[in-house]
């Protein structure tokens, strides 16, 4: 009903605007072509002005509703050079945008027509042209310097003492990989992911038709979904990757991003600055979490694709980890720990050859599936 | 400027043609039936039209779509029968459904970029200026330049199919990356809606290679005497790179598109590698590059942009100069701009891949570059400004529009600089800054060139003129409301704020902007409903119109303000005349205007 009457409501403005317009047009035929012109241009100058003085306060207005909204001091030792870098951009911008824009719309209003007025003919003059090339290209050549020293300190080489993990894009979520007590991420292969089992697709068994030797060094890497823990002060090395189409790993807070292709790892570091409960704390939210936001569209559900990143202390760190089994545990709970590595034997009968075996009928499924 | 140095450069070619279409305008008077006069027309004023009508259809279907994806995000979860009457199971209970959503942001996107802002704008400009400006009887090829405005009405007839599909049309934003745009298992909108849109693309490629070849071949052979190239009106050298951009880089775009048809289809692997789709299992492609598939279509993507763009320029600097009653401030400066950004255009284009794994070593060099093509863009504000200083303003809508323009070209050009500097894209890529971003220097601009020319040019195309008062309000309402629109995205975006996302309801990070986006909506409809009122007084005074009665309303030097005031096929009655002067001879010597057919006088100054 209330949306009848709006299309009502506006039907009828629209009528009304009409009218008030036609009716216009009228007058001026009357008053002559020459004079409505005038008029109508002595409106349209003024707007100009009120359009310029309106919307420099609007500037002003929508900076001081919305800064209070932004991401507050970078969580990263790294992203601070992104703000820094940022506030002089947008200082050497905002000269330039104000500049412009006063210029342009002050010219429209000062030199709308008018009965005395000629039109200077200026066609051209080195000078002014030779100064406004020169003048950009220092200022950019300025601020390229400072972004490409940036742009080489974020996708250099991490630290040394930086901790490492996987992380890994799915439809519709994020797997977190940390190599373990061998401190070593063991091999993987896509052929071997089994989405209830081994998400990443862990070498945990020979394959002969697949060409593949078990991978000790696998069976220990702790495998996680959701959340994943890193430590304050302590430089961390993202190692990114996908299973399935391309997500990004995209980190506000930490001023970061770096793509998640299938196929082809990318990486990223950081040193987080603040823990979880200190954000918690300083930002006043008590939900607060170090969100990670896919930014690549990636189907249906890219909006929710969400996962944790918590900061604690080395200390809170050591207990959390202490905690994890390695996902090769969770996934064969019967294995002894101590008999597992290297020996074949206490492999589950079967279970490599069936995982295959499924794989390859999924495999002419999916040609079909594609053709559609 | 000093043009006098290059009277008499005119090739005889031009000349040869000029004569042999002339016997050929007279012929075509005599028999004209409906179908060859309003279907498949070879004038190319009237293709001019249809591209320009076709390109207004989808401005509004593109346009409709956006006002209903900003429902969801203004007001998510939120249920608006009129959505699901609208919709239908795409909107079941009133709310739109995710893969709607994403259906709508992603033929939008292609819709807005493709049909409107390439072919409507530059189909409708070149098609319409091009002869009439340089003086020619018609294009190069009037046949080629029929078939164009055909492919592309046949691509917006398989895009159009695509909404009507079982699994909806293709939904993995305009840029189309592989995997996802690939495997239709990855996401129901890459099964048939995607090779429609695959399909509908490469007619839109086949379109504008059409029209763009022979854009090139009428503005290098078919102007008149005494059009040399320097003396060409912006617009025309404008057009003249729009095309030859599009023919360098469109080919390499469907490429790209072919390749993605073998790996959809053929079970290559170029795109693909290391897959596993849930509930479908590992895919036997291994060894592609998702990466490659970036490459080819941003090496077409990014030019695309200046496609858009050059046209709109070419178009302000005319109508600015024109109603300024003064020349275009360094028309040498603006040339050469032109050919700096169109020759910049294609070594930037790895600036959309900046985190997407690129070598950081080559990034750097992209940054350099992309920082580089902010000059010439600087470079062109600054004598636009130039040329309003001591002008006398005349505020036709045509007008209004181009100082609009250049405002928004500012601002969106200004955080270019953000995004070319990697060591910010970093933080900025694929958030609300993005989407500010380009709207602004792009969407927005873009249109508004669009509409500084339909203004300016349509008594010429229909022998009426639009209602005033009606385009002034159009011109303030869209001016304000794209600010309103699009200028708060830029705190979504420095606060993260991811594009493409259905809902935010979710995020800790991003819940802080529910108010806001529903602000940006309201004024989207608000924006959208103007739209309509534009729309209204073209077709109204298409009709009822006030009679345009003198042959050069606007006072223009240009030569299509030379011809009857509603030119046959063949422009002008007897002969073609001849030029003398650049275009730009506002207010020199005390005159108002000096037309390009007015010989040099012997004591006029030199300038
Ligand atoms: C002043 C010069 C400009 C610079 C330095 C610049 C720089 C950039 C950069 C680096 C990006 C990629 C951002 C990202 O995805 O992370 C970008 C995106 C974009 N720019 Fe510009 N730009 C400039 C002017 C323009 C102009 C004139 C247009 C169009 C007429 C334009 C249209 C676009 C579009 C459409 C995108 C986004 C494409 C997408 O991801 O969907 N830009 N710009
Ligand atoms: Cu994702
Ligand atoms: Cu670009």
């Amino acid at each position: 009903m209330s949306l009848y009457f709006t299309i009502a409501a506006v039907i009828l403005l629209f009528v009304i605007i009409f009218q008030i317009a036609k009716a216009s047009e009228y007058v001026d035929i009357l008053k002559g072509e020459e004079r409505s012109r005038k008029h109508n241009n002595k409106i349209n100058g003024f707007l100009m002005i009120v359009f310029l003085v309106l919307g420099l306060i609007g500037v002003y207005y929508c900076h001081e509703i919305l800064k209070g909204r932004l991401l507050g001091e970078s969580a990263s030792v790294e992203g601070e050079k992104v703000d820094s870098m940022m506030n002089l951009t947008i200082i050497v911008t905002g000269i330039v945008f104000f500049i412009t824009q006063i210029l342009l719309f002050w010219f429209s209003y000062k030199y709308q027509e008018k009965e005395n007025r000629k039109a200077f003919f200026f066609p051209h003059n080195n000078r002014l042209e030779v100064i406004w090339t020169v003048i950009p290209t220092i200022v950019l050549t300025v601020l390229v310097i400072i972004g490409l020293r940036n742009w080489f300190l974020f996708t250099g080489d991490a630290p040394q003492n930086a901790m490492v993990v996987e992380v890994t894009g799915k439809q519709f979520g994020w797997i977190y990989r940390y190599p373990g007590k061998d401190n070593e991420f063991g091999k993987k292969y896509f052929r071997n992911i089994d989405d209830a089992t081994n998400w990443v697709g862990l070498v945990w068994a020979d394959n002969a038709e697949m060409n593949q030797k078990a991978d000790p060094a696998a069976k220990d890497d702790i495998v996680l979904q959701q959340t994943m823990y890193v430590v304050k002060n302590k430089p961390v090395k993202l190692v990114i990757g996908s299973r399935d189409v391309i997500h990004d790993v995209g980190l506000p807070h930490f001023r970061l991003k770096m793509d998640a292709v299938p196929g082809i790892p990318t990486s990223l570091w950081f040193t987080p600055k603040f823990t979880t409960a200190e954000m918690q704390k300083s930002s006043g939210n008590p939900n607060f979490e170090y969100e990670i936001a896919c930014d690549q569209i990636c189907g249906n559900n890219h909006f929710a694709m969400k996962g944790i990143i918590r900061v604690v202390t080395q200390e809170e760190f050591d207990v959390w980890l202490a905690q994890q089994k390695p996902l090769y545990l969770t996934a064969f709970p019967d294995n002894n720990p101590a008999t597992v590595p290297g020996s074949p034997a206490t492999n589950p009968a079967g279970a490599a050859p069936a995982d295959s075996a499924k794989n390859a009928t999924a495999v002419t499924m999916v040609s079909n599936e594609r053709k559609n | 400027m000093n043009n006098e140095g290059v009277i008499g450069t005119q090739t005889d070619v031009g000349h040869v043609h000029a004569a042999h279409h002339d016997h050929d305008g007279d012929h075509h008077h005599h028999h004209e039936t409906f179908i060859s006069k309003y279907i498949f027309s070879m004038d190319h004023k009237m293709i001019a039209k249809q591209f320009l009508i076709t390109g207004m259809v989808w401005a509004i279907i593109g346009g409709l779509m956006s006002v209903l994806f900003r429902m969801q995000l203004g007001y998510p979860g939120e249920s608006f029968p009129i959505l699901e009457t609208l919709l239908g199971k795409w909107a079941k209970g009133g709310t739109i459904t995710p893969e709607a959503y994403y259906a709508l942001v992603t033929t939008h996107g292609t819709v807005l970029v493709f049909f409107v802002l390439t072919a409507g704008l530059s189909g409708t400009f070149a098609n319409f200026l091009i002869p009439l400006q340089i003086g020619a009887r018609d294009m190069a090829s009037p046949f080629m330049n029929m078939l164009s405005y055909w492919f592309f009405f046949a691509a917006g007839v398989v895009m159009l199919s695509s909404i009507f599909v079982e699994t909806g049309p293709f939904s993995g934003g305009w840029t189309a990356y592989p995997p996802l745009s690939a495997l239709g298992s990855a996401s129901p909108g890459s099964k048939t809606g995607m090779d429609l849109w695959l399909i509908s693309m490469a007619l839109f490629v086949v379109s504008s290679l059409l029209g763009g070849l022979n854009y090139i071949a009428t503005i290098l052979n078919m102007r008149t005497k005494g059009m040399s190239m320097t003396r060409l009106p912006l617009t025309i050298w404008a057009l003249f790179f729009t095309a030859i951009l599009g023919v360098l880089s469109f080919p390499v775009l469907l490429s790209g598109f072919i390749l993605l048809i073998f790996d959809r289809n053929f079970g290559t692997s170029f795109y693909l590698s290391d897959i596993f789709i849930q509930g479908v299992g590992a895919l036997p492609n291994e060894g592609g590059s998702a990466i490659l598939y970036q490459h080819l279509f941003w090496f077409l993507g990014h030019p695309e942009v200046y496609i858009i763009i050059l046209p709109a320029m070419g178009i302000v600097s005319e109508v600015m100069s024109t109603n300024a009653r003064k020349p275009i401030f360094g028309y040498m400066a603006m040339l050469g701009s032109l050919f700096a950004i169109a020759v910049l255009a294609f070594v930037v284009w790895a600036h959309h891949m900046f985190v997407s794994g690129l070598n950081p070593f080559l990034g750097s060099f992209f940054v350099l570059l992309t920082l580089l093509i902010a000059v010439p863009s600087a470079i062109k504000v600054f004598n636009w400004l130039t040329t309003l200083w001591r002008g006398n303003l005349r505020f036709t809508a045509g007008m209004l529009y181009s100082i609009g323009f250049v405002s928004m070209f500012i601002s969106g050009g200004l955080t270019g600089i953000f995004l070319g500097n990697s060591a910010l894209d970093i933080h900025l890529h694929d958030t609300y800054f993005i989407i500010a971003h380009f709207h602004i220097v792009m969407g927005v601009a873009g249109i508004f060139g669009m509409y500084a020319g339909i203004y300016h040019w349509f008594p010429k195309m229909f022998g009426r003129y639009l209602n005033n008062t009606l385009s002034y309000i159009h011109f303030w309402v869209t001016l304000a409301g794209a600010y309103l629109i699009f200028w708060p995205m830029h705190y979504e975006g420095l606060a993260g704020m991811p594009r493409r996302y259905y809902d935010y309801s979710n995020w800790e990070s991003f819940k802080q902007f529910v108010g806001l986006n529903q602000f940006i909506t309201i004024v989207a409809i608000i924006v959208f409903a103007t739209q309509l009122l534009f729309l209204f007084n073209f077709f109204y005074s298409m009709y009822k119109g006030r009679k345009v009665t003198s042959q050069n309303p606007w006072g223009s030097n240009t030569l299509e303000w030379t011809t009857p005031i509603n030119p046959g096929h063949g422009n002008w009655v007897g002969e073609i005349p001849e030029v003398h002067r650049w275009a730009y001879d506002y207010g020199k010597d005390g005159h108002d205007y000096i037309s390009q057919t007015t010989p040099v006088g012997a004591d006029e100054s030199r300038h």
